[in-house]
């Protein structure tokens, strides 16, 4: 095993501009956690199937265990941590998951806001079909999903100005 | 779950990704999306030296219509395959299974060159596009070549890419105004692959089919082309006896593994009936 | 809060109290990603710790050879069994009275078992130490089939205990042999067989699988040698009993011990217990100086900690010829892999698999469990059940629709026929729990209003028949379950955990401005403690939940108690709270009525204060009062407001439910649609509706996970083949189907405030309605009992063996 070089990487992380020393292996969720000290995306299953680990990155949802900080150089990234408004104030969705109790254990819900961040910048009124479709890369242990569909649908709602109406329990 | 030390390269162009694979030899590996590599990559069942990540190279990025194909650059992901209306319009059943791939995260990352060039039997492309007759492209330090994708696979994760090559795009014939298409994929789950899938390409005429492909995926080492099994439809109107012969023919080519999706007997049973399904819905889209 | 302009009913909605579907505070940390996990722990200097694992499922460790591991850059240590004898550590003691490697003791027992803990100066040069570690093994004959533990030439998997005729539970009947636990009356049991009109008699099986929460087991120990204290924060749903175990095993005094859960991404049970990584950690800390964090992979975590059921349940009913049950009879292999680490109170070494009557009212009723070792991972945890409920209520809700198919009746009607009725409360069962309360029938009607059962039945008869016809290739199921959940542990008179009693704990400190903090011995894990027992406190003594601080998992400020699992929280630490409440409560009434100048007794408790009855007027509200607590206390009074109130219960408490799964299966591919699930639970009194609601969408998509796909499963030669996300069935939200969810509300008539627990019922009562509603769906093809999980394969295949597929 050959001892790699150590590589700058340089890029745009919630606004913000950062940079780091990173070996070529280290993956985008570790620099992001560990060199960033943003833990907000988790580690949930390692192999690309549970989402935890989502982040925006130029526009994308990815999970960021299955890319290598380095190729990540010049991206613009978006964690958790930059979902919310700019007043500091719960975004939308943040707000939708609270009141539709969109979440449990919240291990999940970083990668899950994030990439429903994403779906609504895609597609702003999803049926509930096209949203359990579109948060299919994201693993929820606790809630079954349903509270979460309704979360997202909140969200939508507020956000193109229509009301949503909770479905009775 | 920490893949093994690497160095990592950034080339521009093909040339350049070329010139650093024939540099640094076997222990080199192109990156593409890396959906397929870096997970095996941290289980340490791929331990390169050197990644040579091909996303640096404007060259391998585009779809373009050049006459009667299409030509797909091989770093475009997924994603980009469901959003281009070139794909939608002229080879819709690509749009179709680009959309049974995974989950959403991955497709934005996945490409359709590593999707088609890695050989593993379990991805969907490599079963379309011997449906669709594609070539490849690849490039390498004695030039550039063309290969037939019925001629690439040769096993699992064994293709006709030589060391130091590079699989650069991927080129389709357009398909007939009113063809029929279907890609039948049975999956234990989103993520999974295929337990057994179908991908039909068809033209009728006066109620009969006229010309046919079928292709399977995850059913034996490598994407099979169903040639015998096509044959069976061709000049029928798709009645049962017509499908169920297809079917059979196709079952006769598979030698599918068993897992945990289902012992070799539930697969090739279920693999039929997926050509069964995929042959009646791409009949009714077809005009 | 005292503002008399605001109505009743504002002043009651204000305090946000029980009944109310009150937001999660949690929540507020949770969707902006500054939770607090273990991972999220980083110390000054941290070392990682990562594991060498056994590729061999039995094999005898000849050699373990760390030279090239040492030289990795950035590898600082690996300890093997030898380190750990050093100091009496290469094997722990388990809950259940066995003892377990820690590290590989001269042979490996099952596949992925901890052999070498390489310690780094990050996760990844731990990574590089683990490949590099050179381990020489010779494999030994593998025991994977439970059936054959026992068989005379079966391989002799515990050398360490081959000469042990005794365990911890009585007689060993067999090298591979753990115990044997009988309960009930065998001679009885036997006699109502012999003269019954009916019997049937199945081996129903529920295969192996695992809790797998999205965040997996892990802790960063640091110990101080300066103070000689050891601080752990750790993934712990008991964080009380793990410092009080690890204060016995390591020989440290407890109160050096300070252990911390903080966030914990979901349990499920599988973060009850001790595993080899927290001894490691904890010993590499001491070894080094340096804290030392341990990490489990997914694959690690699927395969080496804490895997759920895998029981194998002979059941057999009697019954008289109109469908009166007259006895039970069951046995139970019970696979615990290598080592007998089963979560479960100490002396129940079958957790309270004897509720298995159900909710039915058998006379006579005889059980008895088999354990047995074999080449698999130790563990045998309650996977979102109380333990070994769902297994129980698995099998005998099985058993009942074969029963009905043998007599021709429709399941839901044979469960009316034999149920336990109300006026028969508190029922003493034949295996001998006391039922606190229930009403069976009118939960089972209304479930079956719900959903029209009898049209659905019509349906299906039409179905039928359309399939027989060969008009269709779809069959329909329609699966009903009925569930009587045992919660609650418990009465110390039963309970115990190595000894501890298992009772609970709750300490309310009001400050001086009417707000507090509250601390239990309990430990959310997503339930929602931080939301709800706040709740119960603001209904109990009238402050607003808003003001209420929760806190829990720091073993050096809450009170000591046993954590959550078992649903055992709001049943158990829910009467502490309202107990401790109810001591503050007392003192309030002292002081309120010295400053309103009567005599205690005349005056009454009104929403978030104290009045005078008859003298409306003159009320002193909770936030007055505790200022004056604190600042002008009555005389002799000494200032304060605060009470502990550690609670052990009088009984369990004993959650039921009804629920009933439409499905339709294609018999060419084995896939299923599940068309339409009803759960209707009756918990007691509902703290929070929302959060009881979210309790059983979670709880029935892992029952569905389970019933449908979700399994450790084992090759011939004890190779895990479902270690991953991508072959262990978790579900996404395409598959999850929809939930409709009902209640009824009986409350528990010996719990302060009526309330059962909710967050198990649905996996224990989903499991049994999915599974019957597929077994339903083949019934009248002519099959009896088809084994889960039910996936599309096996679908597929039992189509085939009935003769529905060519």
């Amino acid at each position: 095993m050959a001892q790699a070089k150590k590589t700058q990487v340089s890029m745009t992380v919630n606004g913000q501009p950062v940079e780091g020393l990173v070996e070529p292996r280290t993956l985008l969720i570790h620099f992001i956690r560990e060199n960033l000290q943003l833990t907000g995306p988790h580690i949930g299953c390692e192999t690309t199937h549970c989402g935890a680990c989502t982040i925006d990155m130029n526009g994308m949802s990815v999970k960021s265990c299955t890319v290598f900080a380095v190729q990540a150089e010049g991206a613009e990234i978006t964690t958790i941590e930059g979902i919310a408004n700019p007043d500091g104030t719960l975004s939308a969705l943040q707000e939708g998951f609270r009141m539709m109790h969109g979440l449990q254990c919240g291990f999940c819900t970083p990668g899950m806001i994030t990439r429903a961040h994403r779906l609504l910048q895609e597609n702003p009124n999803p049926t509930e079909d096209e949203i359990r479709f579109g948060i299919a890369g994201n693993l929820c242990r606790c809630t079954g999903y349903q509270n979460i569909v309704r979360a997202i649908q909140y969200a939508a709602a507020k956000l193109n100005g229509t009301e949503f109406k909770e479905a009775a329990e | 779950m920490i893949p093994g030390p690497f160095d990592y390269h950034r080339p521009d162009s093909v040339a350049d990704a070329i010139k650093l694979l024939a540099e640094l030899g076997d222990e080199a590996r192109p990156l593409a999306g890396g959906h397929s590599l870096i997970p095996m990559m941290k289980l340490r069942l791929a331990t390169p030296d050197h990644l040579v990540d091909l996303a640096g190279i404007g060259a391998l990025k585009g779809i373009v219509r050049d006459g009667d194909r299409i030509v797909i650059g091989a770093m475009i992901t997924q994603h980009e395959l469901l959003a281009s209306e070139t794909i939608a319009s002229a080879v819709p059943i690509l749009r179709e299974t680009a959309l049974l791939i995974a989950d959403p995260q991955v497709r934005y990352r996945g490409t359709i060159g590593g999707n088609v060039a890695n050989g593993d039997p379990g991805n969907d492309m490599p079963a379309l596009m011997l449906t669709l007759g594609a070539e490849y492209t690849l490039e390498g330090p004695s030039g550039s070549r063309t290969v037939a994708a019925s001629e690439f696979y040769q096993g699992a994760y064994f293709t006709a890419i030589e060391p130091g090559e590079i699989l650069t795009s991927v080129s389709i014939p357009v398909l007939p105004a009113g063809h029929g298409y279907a890609y039948e994929k049975l999956k234990r789950k989103i993520g999974d692959y295929a337990t057994a899938a179908a991908a039909v390409v068809l033209t009728m005429a006066g109620g009969k089919v006229a010309t046919c492909s079928i292709g399977l995926t995850n059913l034996a080492e490598t994407a099979l082309l169903a040639d015998d099994a096509a044959a069976a439809v061709i000049g029928t109107t798709l009645d049962d006896a017509s499908l169920k012969k297809a079917a059979e023919a196709a079952r006769a080519i598979m030698s599918p593994a068993g897992d945990g999706r289902g012992p070799p007997e539930y697969r090739k049973h279920v693999g039929g009936i997926m050509v069964e399904r995929a042959l009646k819905r791409a009949a009714a889209v077809a005009r | 809060m005292n503002d008399m302009s605001l109505t009743r009913e504002e002043r009651e909605a204000k305090l946000e109290g029980m009944g109310c579907k009150r937001k999660r505070v949690e929540d507020i940390r949770f969707t902006q990603g500054k939770g607090n996990y273990v991972d999220d722990v980083k110390l000054p200097g941290m070392l990682h710790g990562d594991f060498v694992r056994s590729p061999h499922a039995h094999a005898r460790v000849k050699s373990i050879n760390s030279e090239k591991a040492l030289k990795v850059p950035g590898v600082l240590a690996v300890i093997t069994a030898e380190t750990l004898k050093t100091v009496n550590l290469a094997w722990m003691p388990t809950l259940a009275g066995d003892v377990q490697m820690v590290l590989a003791d001269g042979k490996v027992l099952f596949q992925n078992q901890e052999v070498a803990f390489v310690v780094a100066t990050d996760r990844y040069a731990a990574d590089d130490g683990v490949a590099a570690v050179e381990v020489e093994y010779e494999p030994l004959p593998v025991l994977v089939d439970p059936f054959k533990a026992l068989d005379p030439d079966a391989p002799l998997l515990r050398e360490d205990i081959k000469d042990k005729k005794d365990g911890a539970h009585g007689p060993r009947k067999h090298h591979n042999h753990i115990f044997e636990w009988t309960v009930g009356d065998r001679e009885l049991t036997d006699a109502a067989f012999n003269k019954a009109d009916v019997t049937i008699k199945e081996m129903i099986s529920y295969h192996r699988t695992h809790p797998s929460p999205l965040e997996t087991c892990q802790c960063v120990c640091s110990f101080d040698k300066v103070k000689s204290e050891l601080t752990i924060w750790g993934t712990f749903q008991a964080p009380h009993v793990i410092r009080t175990v690890v204060s016995l095993i390591a020989k440290l005094p407890e109160q050096k011990i300070h252990v911390i859960a903080p966030d914990i991404g979901g349990g499920f049970g599988n973060k009850v217990g001790a595993y080899p990584g927290y001894i490691c950690a904890a010993v590499a800390s001491i070894v080094t100086g340096k804290p030392v964090k341990w990490v489990e992979d997914r694959i690690e975590n699927l395969t080496a900690t804490s895997f759920a059921r895998d029981y194998h349940m002979t059941t057999e009913i009697a019954a008289t010829k109109e469908g009166k049950v007259t006895g039970l009879r069951v046995h139970v292999l019970a696979d615990h892999g290598a080592f007998d680490a089963c979560a479960d109170p100490s002396k129940w070494p079958a957790g309270f698999f004897n509720i298995v009557t159900g909710s039915y009212d058998f006379p006579v009723a005889y059980l008895a469990v088999d354990g047995i070792y074999t080449n698999k991972a130790p563990g045998g945890v309650a996977y979102r059940c109380s333990f070994r409920v769902t297994e129980a209520a698995y099998c005998i809700e099985r058993a009942m629709d074969i029963l009905a198919q043998k007599l021709d009746m429709d399941p839901a009607e044979l469960r009316l026929k034999n149920f336990v009725k109300p006026e028969q409360f508190p029922y003493h069962s034949a295996l001998g729990w006391e039922y606190d309360s229930g009403d069976y029938h009118t939960a089972m009607r209304k479930a079956m209003e719900s959903v029209k059962y009898a049209e659905l039945r019509q349906e299906q008869a039409a179905k039928r028949e359309a399939f027989k016809r060969g008009e269709t290739r779809e069959i329909m199921g329609i699966g009903v379950s009925f569930f009587t959940e045992i919660v609650g542990a418990g009465p110390s008179k039963n309970c115990d955990i190595l000894g501890i009693a298992m009772f609970d704990s709750c300490e309310i400190r009001l400050h001086p401005t009417g707000a507090g903090i509250a601390r239990m011995g309990t430990k959310s894990q997503g339930q929602g403690h931080e939301t709800t027992w706040a709740q119960i406190i603001a209904t109990e003594i009238g402050i607003p939940a808003d003001n209420i601080m929760v806190e829990e998992g720091n073993t050096d400020t809450a009170p000591y108690g046993l954590g959550t699992y078992g649903s055992r929280s709001t049943p158990v630490a829910g009467a502490a709270i309202a107990m401790a409440a109810r001591k503050i409560k007392a003192k309030a009434q002292m002081i309120a009525a010295y400053k309103l100048e009567v005599h205690e007794d005349d005056l009454e408790w009104d929403i978030d204060g104290f009045r005078v009855k008859g003298l409306p007027e003159k009320f002193l509200g909770m936030k007055d009062i505790s200022w004056i607590a604190y600042n002008s206390p009555p005389p002799g009074m000494e200032p304060g407001l605060e009470a502990v109130s550690y609670y052990d219960p009088p009984n369990m408490t004993y959650p039921f439910g009804a629920y009933i799964c439409v499905m339709d299966i294609d018999v060419d591919t084995g896939v299923y649609k599940v068309r339409r699930f009803y759960a209707l639970d009756d918990c007691g009194t509902r703290i929070n509706p929302m959060i009881i609601e979210g309790q059983v969408h979670g709880g029935l998509t892992e029952a569905f996970a389970i019933a449908m796909g979700q399994e450790i499963h084992y090759d011939e030669t004890g190779n895990v083949t479902t270690g991953s996300f991508m072959d262990f069935f978790v579900p996404t939200a395409v598959e999850t189907p929809k939930w409709e969810t009902d209640y009824t509300v009986t409350p528990s008539p010996h719990h302060p405030i009526g309330a059962k627990g909710v967050g198990e019922s649905p996996n224990v009562g989903g499991v049994p309605c999915f599974s019957n509603a597929v077994n339903d769906a083949f019934s009248f093809l002519g099959s009896t009992h088809i084994q889960m999980p039910h996936d599309y394969w096996r679908n597929w295949k039992a189509a085939r063996e009935l003769g529905a597929v060519g």
